[in-house]
C-alpha cells in the first residue's frame, strides 16, 4: 500500500524534473561555456525517482500487495519468488516502467561519460532525450499507471501467464529493452548533431560505442526470445516470422546497417544522410515494435491489454517524434559536396553501401509482411496473415550476393582498391561450391538453390576462418562477427535440410513404429508442485542405428490462471537436438506427441553469440 | 552531345529505377501468392467456388466434437450458425479444447470438410484471436 503511494508520487516528481530539466537546458544553451551542474544533479534526481518507483513496484510484487491493481492482475501468492520479481516487467505497466528506467539511466550515463564533445551538443541531446522521457512519463501516468489502487483489497491475485514463468523470459525483456532504449540515445544525439551540423568523423567515433552497446543487447535479447520460443512454445523451431519476432528484427536490421555506416563515417566524411536517417529509423522501429506489441493489434504472448487509448497515445507520440526528427533532418542537414559522387566502384565503402541496400531490402520485406495485414484489416476489414513462404521466397535469393559481398568486402581497401589474392579467393570459391554440391547431392535435397546458398555461406565461412588464422588481429571484431554470421546461415540451412519430425497420438503404453524411429510411450508420473500439477511422460525412443534415448517431456497444469503448458524435453548434443513435446487432448486418453530431430540447433545459438562477441570486441578495442 | 559523366549518371539512375520497380513487383507478386485469408464457417458455406489455396478457418470448437485416433485429431469448428468438420494430423496447441476459440490453417476439401495443416496456439485463457471474435460477433 505505502509502496504504491511512494511509487506513484516518485513518477510524478520524475515528470516534474523532466520539465525542469528542459527549462534549465534551454537556459544553459544560451550560455554554453560550461555544463550547468544543476543539469547533472537533476538528471541524477530523475534517475533516482524512477529507480524508487521501479523498486516500489518490485517490492509490491514481492510482498504480493494486491491493493495494487498491476500486482493483482499479474501475481499470485503461490508463485515462486523469482517469478514474482520477474513478473514486475512481465506485464504492460511494469514493462513500460522498465523502459522509462533504462531511458533515464542511459541519458545519465551519457552525460557522465561524454567528454571531448561540445557542451551545446550534450545539452541538445539531453533535451531530445527528455522529450522522449516526458512522453513516456505521461503515457505511464495517464494511460497505464502501475500503481492503481484497488479497494476492497482482493485476497488473491490472478497470477502470471504460466508461459512467462520461465528463466529465459525473465531476463529477455530487460536485455531487449537495453537494446531498444539504447537506440533512443543514438536518436537524440543524431538529432542534436544534425541541428549543430556536427555529423562528422569525430562524432561517429563518439557515437559508435552507443551503437555497439545497443546492438549487442538487441542481438542477445532476440536470441533469448528465440531460445524461449524453441523450448517453451513447443512449435519446434527457432524462428516463425511471427509479427512479434519481426518487430524485434526490424530495429536490428536498421541498427546493423547503421553500425556499418558509422564504420564508414569513422574514416571518411560520407554517408551522413544514411547515418541520420538510420538513427531515426532504428528508434522509430523500436517504438513501433512497442506500439504494435502493446496495443493489442498483433495476436501474441506479448499482447497484455487491448486498450485502444494506449495504442492511440503511442501512435500520436510516435508520429510527433517522426515529424520532429524529419523536420530537423530536412531543415538542418546539408550533405557535403564530397558525398556519394566520390565513390570508387571497387572499395570497402562501396561494398558496405551495396550491402546496406540489401539490408534495407530485407527490412522492407519484413516491414511489408508485418504491416500489410494490419493495413488491409483497417481499410477493408479483411483478415489475412502472411506466412513464412513469403519471407523465404523474398529473402533467401538475395542472401547469396549478400553473403558473397560480406566475404569479399572486408578484403578491399578504403577509398580505392584492387582485388588482391585473386587466386586464393577464387580457389576457395571453387572448394565451397564442390563441398556444398557434394553435401546436397548426398542428401537428395533440392539441388540448385541449396548448392548455391550453401556455397555462398561456406565461402564466407572459409574466408573468415582463413583470415582469423592468417591476418592475425587486424580487424578481429569484423572477422568474428562475419564468421558468426556465416556459421548462423550454415546452421540454419543444415537445420532446415536435415530436420525430421514425427507427430502422432499415443496412449500410455502404446508404441509408434515408424520406418526409422520407434517411440515407446512407457508411463506417466504425476507430481504436485507449488503452483502447478505436473504430468511427466516417459518415452523410450530408438532410431535406425539402434541408439536408445529416454526422454521425459512434461505438462504443467497451473492452477492460477488455469493454463496448461508443455515443457519440451530436449537432448542436446554437439551435432543435433532431439526434441519431444506432448500435449493433452481434452477428455481423451490420447496424448499428442511431437518428436523432432534437429541438427545444428546448438550452433544456431552459438553463432548468434559469436556475432555479438564480435560487437563486444569492437567495443573493447582501443582505437589506434 | 552529353558528357561521359552525365551518360554514366543517367545509366546509374535508370539502373536503380529498374531495380526498384522490379523489387516492388516481386514483393507484391509474392505477397499476393502467400497471403492466407481468414474465413468463418458461414463464409465458407456461401463460397461460390472452392479456392485451392491455403486459408484459415476460425470459430469455436464444438462441444463433444473432438475425436482422436492414432494419427488424426478430428473436430468441428462452429460459429453457432454453421459448422465445418476439420481433420488434422499434427501437433495440437496446449489450449486447444472444446468450447474454446480456435484458428485452423489448411485447405478446403469441400464446403463441409477442412483439412488442417496447422492449428494456432492461443496464449491465454481469456484471450481470443481477433478473427474468432469477429466471426462470433457476426452470429
Amino acid at each position: 500500500m505505502i509502496y504504491s503511494v511512494v511509487g506513484h508520487y516518485s513518477l510524478i516528481l520524475g515528470l516534474c524534473i523532466g520539465l525542469i530539466l528542459v527549462y534549465f537546458s534551454i537556459q544553459n544553451f544560451r550560455n554554453f561555456n560550461q555544463l550547468d551542474n544543476k543539469i547533472l544533479s537533476f538528471s541524477f534526481l530523475q534517475l533516482f525517482f524512477v529507480v524508487v518507483s521501479f523498486l516500489a513496484l518490485v517490492i509490491s510484487f514481492i510482498t504480493s500487495d494486491f491493493s495494487n491493481e498491476t500486482v493483482f492482475n499479474n501475481s499470485h501468492t503461490t508463485k515462486p519468488l523469482f517469478y514474482k520479481i520477474s513478473g514486475t516487467w512481465g506485464n504492460h505497466e511494469g514493462s513500460l516502467l522498465l523502459w522509462l528506467l533504462v531511458l533515464t539511466l542511459f541519458i545519465f550515463i551519457f552525460l557522465l561519460r561524454t567528454k571531448n564533445q561540445p557542451i551545446k551538443y550534450k545539452i541538445l541531446t539531453l533535451v531530445f532525450q527528455q522529450v522522449i522521457i516526458i512522453g513516456f512519463f505521461l503515457f505511464l501516468i495517464l494511460t497505464s499507471n502501475p500503481f492503481n489502487y484497488l479497494f476492497p483489497v482482493p485476497n488473491e491475485g490472478l497470477g502470471l501467464n504460466p508461459i512467462l514463468q520461465d528463466p529465459a523470459l525473465a531476463i529477455h525483456p530487460p536485455i531487449l529493452y537495453l537494446g531498444y532504449v539504447g537506440s533512443s540515445i543514438i536518436f537524440s544525439s543524431a538529432l542534436a548533431a544534425t541541428s549543430l551540423k556536427m555529423v562528422s568523423t569525430n562524432w561517429a567515433i563518439h557515437i559508435k560505442k552507443w551503437v555497439l552497446i545497443s546492438w549487442i543487447f538487441l542481438t542477445l535479447g532476440i536470441l533469448l526470445g528465440s531460445i524461449w520460443a524453441y523450448y517453451e512454445l513447443g512449435w519446434g523451431g527457432f524462428w516463425f516470422w511471427d509479427p512479434v519476432e519481426n518487430v524485434s528484427l526490424m530495429p536490428w536490421l536498421a541498427l546493423t546497417t547503421l553500425l556499418h555506416c558509422i564504420l564508414v563515417l569513422e574514416r571518411k566524411e560520407t554517408l551522413t544522410s544514411w547515418v541520420i536517417i538510420l538513427s531515426i529509423a532504428t528508434f522509430t522501429l523500436s517504438m513501433c515494435g512497442t506500439f504494435l506489441v502493446r496495443s493489442g493489434i498483433l495476436n501474441s504472448v506479448h499482447t497484455f491489454a487491448n486498450d485502444p487509448e494506449r495504442g492511440l497515445f503511442i501512435l500520436i507520440f510516435l508520429f510527433t517524434l517522426i515529424f520532429l526528427s524529419l523536420l530537423i533532418f530536412f531543415v538542418f542537414h546539408k550533405p557535403g559536396q564530397n558525398n556519394q559522387a566520390n565513390f570508387f566502384w571497387l572499395s570497402k565503402e562501396t561494398s558496405i553501401l551495396i550491402n546496406n541496400w540489401f539490408m534495407m531490402y530485407f527490412l522492407s520485406v519484413v516491414l511489408i509482411g508485418t504491416v500489410y495485414p494490419i493495413f488491409l484489416d483497417v481499410i477493408s476489414s479483411q483478415k489475412i496473415s502472411v506466412g513464412p513462404p513469403f519471407y523465404h521466397k523474398l529473402i533467401i535469393p538475395f542472401l547469396i550476393p549478400f553473403l558473397l559481398m560480406m566475404a569479399i568486402g572486408p578484403k578491399l581497401k578504403w577509398i580505392k582498391s584492387d582485388l588482391k589474392d585473386k587466386i586464393y579467393l577464387f580457389s576457395l570459391l571453387v572448394i565451397s561450391v564442390l563441398i556444398s554440391f557434394f553435401i546436397v547431392k548426398n542428401f537428395n535435397a533440392n539441388v540448385l538453390v541449396n548448392t548455391i546458398l550453401i556455397s555462398a555461406a561456406l565461402y564466407l565461412f572459409f574466408i573468415t576462418l582463413r583470415d582469423f588464422f592468417i591476418k592475425k588481429y587486424k580487424n578481429l571484431a569484423q572477422n568474428i562477427a562475419h564468421f558468426g554470421f556465416s556459421l548462423l546461415i550454415l546452421s540454419i540451412l543444415f537445420n532446415n535440410l536435415f530436420s525430421s519430425e514425427i507427430i502422432t497420438n499415443l496412449k500410455v503404453g502404446e508404441t509408434y513404429n515408424g520406418s526409422k524411429t520407434k517411440i515407446v510411450f512407457e508411463s506417466i508420473n504425476q507430481k504436485k508442485q507449488k503452483n502447478y500439477n505436473s504430468i511427466i511422460a516417459n518415452f523410450s525412443i530408438t532410431n535406425s542405428e539402434g541408439i536408445n534415448n529416454n526422454l521425459s517431456p512434461e505438462l504443467r497444469i497451473y492452477n492460477q490462471p488455469k493454463i496448461t503448458t508443455s515443457e519440451a524435453d530436449i537432448k542436446t548434443t554437439l551435432m543435433k537436438d532431439k526434441f519431444i513435446v506432448i500435449n493433452l487432448v481434452q477428455n481423451q486418453d490420447y496424448f499428442n506427441v511431437r518428436y523432432q530431430v534437429k541438427p545444428f540447433m546448438l550452433w544456431i545459438w552459438l553463432s548468434v553469440m559469436i556475432i555479438s562477441l564480435g560487437g563486444l570486441i569492437s567495443l573493447l578495442k582501443k582505437r589506434t | 552531345m552529353y558528357g561521359r559523366k552525365v551518360k554514366l549518371r543517367f545509366l546509374f539512375i535508370s539502373l536503380i529505377l529498374i531495380t526498384l520497380i522490379l523489387t516492388v513487383f516481386l514483393v507484391l507478386k509474392s505477397l499476393e501468392e502467400n497471403v492466407v485469408y481468414f474465413q468463418s464457417p458461414s463464409e465458407i458455406k456461401t463460397l461460390t467456388e472452392l479456392d485451392k489455396s491455403k486459408i484459415r478457418v476460425g470459430g469455436m470448437v464444438k462441444k463433444n466434437s473432438i475425436n482422436v485416433n492414432s494419427d488424426e485429431v478430428n473436430f468441428i469448428i462452429t460459429d453457432f450458425k454453421n459448422e465445418i468438420n476439420v481433420s488434422y494430423s499434427g501437433a495440437v496447441p496446449n489450449l486447444f479444447a472444446e468450447e474454446k476459440g480456435v484458428v485452423a490453417e489448411g485447405f478446403l476439401k469441400d464446403r463441409n470438410f477442412f483439412s488442417a495443416t496447422k492449428i494456432l496456439a492461443k496464449h491465454d485463457e481469456n484471450y481470443m484471436p481477433p478473427e474468432v471474435k469477429k466471426a462470433l460477433e457476426e452470429k
